[in-house]
Formats: C-alpha cells, structure tokens, sequence
C-alpha cells in the first residue's frame, strides 16, 4: 500500500516539478539487467542484526550436479537446525527488486508548460523523492574431526575442524572435493583463524527423491561478531575473475566495505533512446568500464532501500514472509496483514546490494563489512527521455528543438562515457546525422539577431 | 593556543615552523581530492558546519576561559580531520562532533593537558551512539600513498617535534599486522592491503601525535604508542570492530597521567616544538607556568 501512495505521490510531484532536474523523479520503469547477464556470477544473501547472521548462498553450478562440492569457512560448528534449504524464487524475487533499472520520460508538450509557466511561478522548494571405524582412524590421522554431518534437503553436509591445513587438504581430496593446488595457505590462515569449514555435496538419492532439477540455495545461520564474506577460497585457481552480488538485509541502514572502497555506480543518467533493446548488454559494459576505472578494487553499490518501497519498482518489494524465508528475524508481528488485504509489509529492513569482481591479485583479503546509519536511497537507475514530436508552434517550442540536438549529442557522450563504446557508433545508432541542426542561427547570431 | 603571557610572541622563523600549517595544507588537499575524485559522501554544508561550529566554539572558549588571543588553527586541523572520517547523513551530528571536539579540549582536563584528544573522542562518541559511521576503506590507492607522502614530508620539513609517538605507532602497528600474516601464513599483500588506510594514516600522524595529550617524555610516548597498537589489533581481531586504532586511543588515554608520573618530561608549546627531552632549550618559566593553555 505503501509503495502505491508513494508513487502516486511522485506523480502528483511530477506536475510541480518538471522544469527542474529530471532526477528529482523516478520515471516509468521499462526494463532491468538480470544477474544472470554476468558468467559465473554467484549471489550470496546475508540478514544481519546485531550479531546475528543468516547467510544464503546460491551460485549458477552448471555442470553434473555429482560434481557439485562447495567448501565455505565459518565461524562456529553449526547444528543441523542452523542448516536450511532457501528458496530460490526468493531469491530471484529480491534480484529482481533491486536490479539496475531503465527508466522512461516523454517530454510534454513544450507550448502548454510555456503557458503553465507564465501562469505559475515557480518558486516552490526543489524536494527530493524520495563414517566408518576405519574413515574415522583415516580422519584421525589427518588431524581431521567432523564435528557434525548432516543430510539437509538435497545435500550431505560436514562441519569439518582440523589441526592443520595439509591434512584438511588430503581428506578434501580424499573425500571427492576437489580442492585447487595452492589451497592449502589458504586453509591453514582460516585453520589458524579458528574457523571451521562448511563442507556440502550433492546427495543424489536425496535429489532424485525431492525431485529438483536445479541446486537450491544453503542456508546457515550463526552468531559471530565477524561481519565478513570469506572470498579467498574462491579465488585461488579460478580461470579469470568471480563475479559476486551481496545482498544484505540490516535493521539500520546501508552496508559497505570497510576493507575495500565500496563506489557507488553512475545513476540518473540520460542515455539515447536505442538502449532500450540492449540494456542488458549496456549495464555489463557499464560495470567492466567503472571495475576498470577503480583498477579493479571497487566494490559496487547497485542498490541501497528500505524495503518498505521502491520507485519505480523493477518488482515489488519483498513481503515479510519472503525476508523470513531470507533469515530477517527482527520483524515484528510479520503476520499482520495490512488494510485492504495486501500482503504483509517489510519493517525495519534495508537492502544494499554490492557487486563486486574481484581475483587473488586486486583482492587479496575478504570482505569485511559494516552497517552504517545511511537511510539514504540509492538505485542504479539509467533515463530515456522521448522528445516531444508535435508540431504547435511557440516561442517555447522553438527553443525546444534547438536544444534536442544538443541533447543528443549530450546523450551519446554520456553513454560512451559510461560503457566505453565508439562515438562514431553510437551516433550512427542513433542516426544523429539525420537530426536537423539547431536551425542555424550561432550563439553571437542569436544575441545580435535583429 | 600555546601564547604564553608576558613572555614574547612567537618570532618569525617559529611561528613559519609550526607544523600545524603543513597539516592544514595537507588535510585540506586531501579534503578537495577526496571531494572531486573519490567522491566522498561529505556535503559541502557538512565541511561548512563543522569548519564554522569548531571554530565559535574555540572562540566562545577563548573568551570564558579569558585566553590572550583567538587561535583557529588546532580548531581547524580538528575539524579538517572530522571532514575527512566522519559520516552521517544529519548535519546536526556534524555540529554536535564539532562542539564535542572543541569543547572537550576545554573541559576535560588534568593538570593542565587534555584528556582525551578531541577529534578522537568526537569520533567515538558519535560512533558509539550510531549517528554517524567512518568509511575506512573509501580512500583507494592513489590518495593513500599520496597522503602518506605528504605526512611524511611534513614531519621531515616541520622536523616535528613529536613524530616520535607517530613512528613508534605505525613501527608497532604495522610490524604487528605483518607478524601476524606470517604466523597465519597469510600472502604479505594482506597486511599491505590493511594498512591502505586513510583513517591510519589520519590517526597516526593527526591524533596519536597531538602533543596535548601524549605523554610528556619520550620513553613515555613510545610506551604509549606500542599500548594503542596492541589495544588497537586486539579491538580489531578479537571483537572485529573496524576502527581499531581510534578505539585503542581513547581506552589508552586515561593512561597518560600515569605515563607522566613514570616518565616525567616537558610540557608542549605549539611555538616553540620540543621533544620533551631538552629542557634547557626552553625558557624554564614557559614550561612549567601554572597557567591554562587551550590549545
């Protein structure tokens, strides 16, 4: 209900404000770039309050699920019920709200706000929208325990604690993980750090039971003052960088990293028109230009809003039910429903989505974060403006088409500039050539003109 | 501000040799670069109200505290560092900071130094109250090497009287971090990586050095600074708090009376530098009047 009022709000705004920055409203949303554009992208959800966490990882396993093995350092030796299965339709849910969006204007006529000007004067304040015996001897041996094991949804799941690393690396291997040559330094910073290791496989009989086609999301939760994403594993041996979405749910405000500069991407910027068949294609070149011109250690925001709305609204916001599903424990009275029988709505919940790409030589450390107290909204948001095509003639209608040129001209530097495409081919695209001049008249033409 | 009455103002050569010039050249570089390049989340209303609440606070304590002249310059250094770490998203938390900076220096007091340094005490504050955060990691490669140059240079050129308590801090500090990836046979990146901080690098050459409140002698201030490293990593890597060295700080400061009693040395004077060592180069009566300096 919320989220209607206030976009209804943003247009009654509208009407006030335009003639003012085009930013100081959100616009029609027309389309969003999917997580799934980047390869080998991974997604990791963490719902955080105090020292409270619930971490919901999910990544785009392609192979033979028999070859499936994940193994993530945590903090504490987790019981089975700190073991869930997610939903992975919530998690796509939560993606898709806080995708980079494109958003659409259509210029107004220029004549009838030339008269609404004359009417009004626009003086009002510019606002913001807002094992066996004998395994067990092996293991031993190894300085390997396990200390639990569990058969959670489709996946045989270890807690494993060791003495030392290169133990823990011949019983990974010795137990079908197949651990990168150079994991072992790794392993033994973690060990040393007394941490234990999450270690999942696949359970085919259990899968073929559940009848799942895809790998669901795992789920633990823990309490640990470490507010941390554990990235060093996953870089040793990868071909190329790792592509990560974080998406944190916290009860203050917006998360960053304290170990690497977190950049918020360009927004609000005005691109031509043809993007809008390949937005897709547009965001991925946008993200490699801004990794490149942080030398690949930035860590990207995308996505920074109270969960309570959006606008525009690349999907509606999360229902309380789903942030559950996602570990936000801190809601009250989730089950209440609201006036008029919509569905329950998120309180007390900001989401920050990061994107980061990140290998062994830009990131050596993991990523440490914090909660800030930044309510502030943010979303990774690129315009389409129509142009007014009508043929009234005013004063304000002239004015109107001197500047359109300009404006695309404007446009096309702007997306070069973001993406790094040639000029020359995005005038092209847009067929600027075909775009009457500024009816001919210079600068000193016009301040002179009889 | 370290003027003495009755004895002679500061002659040319000295008063050009306060190093806290070369501090506001350089924090205020790093404030427009931060601003322009880094696109720090500061406003300029921000910078505007901390700069002028700190400054009407220095002057309001200048005239009830009956000082013999207004001097912006410490007021301005603390404010220039609040710019430069501080964050919220209420201006009215950047004044507050700015009033707890200045205000403490006046208030908290014993036997003629401050307590706690402002800056560092303004920063808990609002960090503990959650008004406000600190973003360490914002500064990137470029400006950190950058400003660690600058700082450098300052000490060199200035010849700081007190860059003692600023090595032995980042001599402590850092070869901790480095012994620790060793033990943990970590890549040596990894400590690298930590120390690109400019939040250290502010601490280490803006905090942990304001003369009025590390100890007198020089044993005393290398005592200190191996204290706050130590607190500081164990804050780090114990309660995985960021900040440690901030946090460190302000738990070690009520040492520092205790450190002057071991230790005993001469007290500071903006104009005229000593290491707390060399007595005879200052005037007897100057160190050890037992009148109040705000500074």
């Amino acid at each position: 209900m919320n989220h209607i009022v206030l976009s209804l709000l943003s247009a009654v705004m509208s009407l006030f404000l335009w003639g003012t920055d085009a930013s100081a409203f959100c616009g029609f949303y027309i389309g969003k770039a999917d997580t799934k554009l980047f390869n080998k992208a991974s997604e990791v959800v963490i719902a955080r309050h105090d020292n409270n966490t619930v971490i919901t990882m999910a990544n785009d396993f392609k192979g033979e699920v028999k070859e499936f093995a994940m193994v993530v350092p945590v903090p504490t030796v987790l019981e089975q019920d700190q073991i869930h299965i997610g939903d992975a339709a919530v998690l796509k849910h939560l993606a898709d709200y806080s995708a980079p969006r494109l958003v659409e204007y259509f210029d107004e006529n220029p004549c009838v706000r030339y008269e609404l000007m004359e009417r009004r004067s626009l003086d009002m304040a510019k606002s913001m929208a807002p094992a066996s015996a004998s395994a067990r001897e092996r293991d031993t041996a190894l300085g390997v325990t396990v200390e639990a094991q569990y058969t959670v949804g489709e996946y045989d799941i270890l807690i494993l604690s060791a003495k030392e690393s290169h133990g823990l690396e011949t019983w990974l291997a010795e137990n079908g993980y197949k651990i990168p040559h150079g994991a072992s330094a790794v392993l033994h910073s973690y060990l040393k750090q007394d941490m234990k290791f999450f270690v999942a496989k696949v359970n085919l009989t259990e899968q073929s039971k559940l009848g799942f086609t895809h790998l669901r999301p795992i789920q633990i939760a823990f309490e640990s003052p470490k507010f941390m994403l554990p990235i060093r594993l996953g870089t040793i041996n990868a071909d190329g960088a790792q592509e990560l979405f974080i998406y944190t749910l916290t009860k203050q405000g917006r998360v960053e990293t304290t170990n690497y500069r977190t950049v918020r991407l360009p927004e609000a910027q005005e691109v031509p028109l043809y993007v809008k068949d390949k937005f897709g294609e547009f965001y991925r070149d946008l993200f490699t230009q801004q990794v490149k011109r942080e030398h690949e250690r930035g860590v990207f925001l995308e996505y920074a809003w109270d969960m309570t709305w959006c606008d525009p609204c690349a999907a509606n916001p999360l229902s309380a039910e789903e942030l559950k599903n996602l570990g936000v424990f801190w809601q009250e009275r989730p089950n209440v429903k609201q006036r008029g029988g919509t569905l329950p709505q998120a309180q007390n919940v900001f989401l920050t989505r990061l994107h980061v790409r990140y290998d062994t030589a830009h990131f050596p450390e993991d990523l440490m974060f914090q909660e800030t107290s930044d309510r502030n909204n943010f979303q990774a948001r690129y315009i389409l403006r129509h142009a007014w095509t009508g043929t009234d003639e005013c004063p304000a209608a002239t004015a109107y088409r001197q500047q359109l040129r300009e404006r695309y001209e404007h446009e096309a530097q702007t997306l070069a500039n973001l993406t790094g495409w040639t000029i020359g081919d995005i005038r092209k695209a847009m067929n600027l050539a075909s775009v009457p001049e500024t009816e001919g008249k210079k600068w000193y033409q016009r301040l002179w003109a009889n | 501000m370290g003027q003495d009455n009755g004895t002679s103002q500061p002659s040319e050569p000295s008063f050009w040799r306060d190093p806290r010039f070369y501090q506001i050249a350089s924090l205020s570089t790093l404030l427009l670069y931060g601003l322009l390049v880094l696109h720090f989340d500061i406003s300029i209303w921000q910078i505007a109200i901390t700069i002028s609440t700190a400054q009407l606070m220095q002057y309001a304590g200048t005239r009830y505290f009956h000082l013999p002249c207004f001097d912006p310059k410490s007021a301005l250094i603390s404010s220039l560092s609040l710019c430069l770490l501080l964050r919220t998203n209420d201006c009215a938390v950047a004044a507050l900071a700015a009033g707890i900076t200045i205000g403490s220096k006046f208030v908290i007091r014993w036997k003629d130094k401050h307590i706690f340094n402002p800056t560092n005490l303004a920063l808990v504050v609002v960090l503990a109250s959650g008004l406000g955060w600190i973003s360490p990691g914002q500064w990137g490669q470029v400006a950190w090497f950058g400003f660690l140059i600058a700082c450098l240079g300052s000490l060199v050129v200035t010849r700081a009287a007190r860059a003692d308590v600023t090595l032995a801090f980042l001599t402590f500090y850092v070869g901790l971090l480095f012994a620790r990836a060793l033990w943990l046979g970590d890549p040596l990146t990894i400590p690298l990586h930590q120390i690109e901080s400019g939040a250290l690098l502010i601490f280490s050459f803006f905090m942990i050095s304001d003369p009025k409140t590390t100890p007198d002698s020089k044993t005393g201030r290398i005592v200190f600074a191996l204290i706050v490293a130590l607190t500081a990593l164990y804050i780090q890597f114990h309660f995985f708090t960021p900040n440690g060295p901030l946090w460190g700080l302000i738990a070690c400061s009520p040492l520092v009376p205790l450190l002057d009693r071991l230790f005993p040395g001469v007290r500071y004077d903006w104009s005229k530098p000593t290491t707390g060592y060399t007595p005879a180069a200052v005037p007897l009566p100057l160190s050890f009047q037992p009148q109040r300096r705000f500074s």
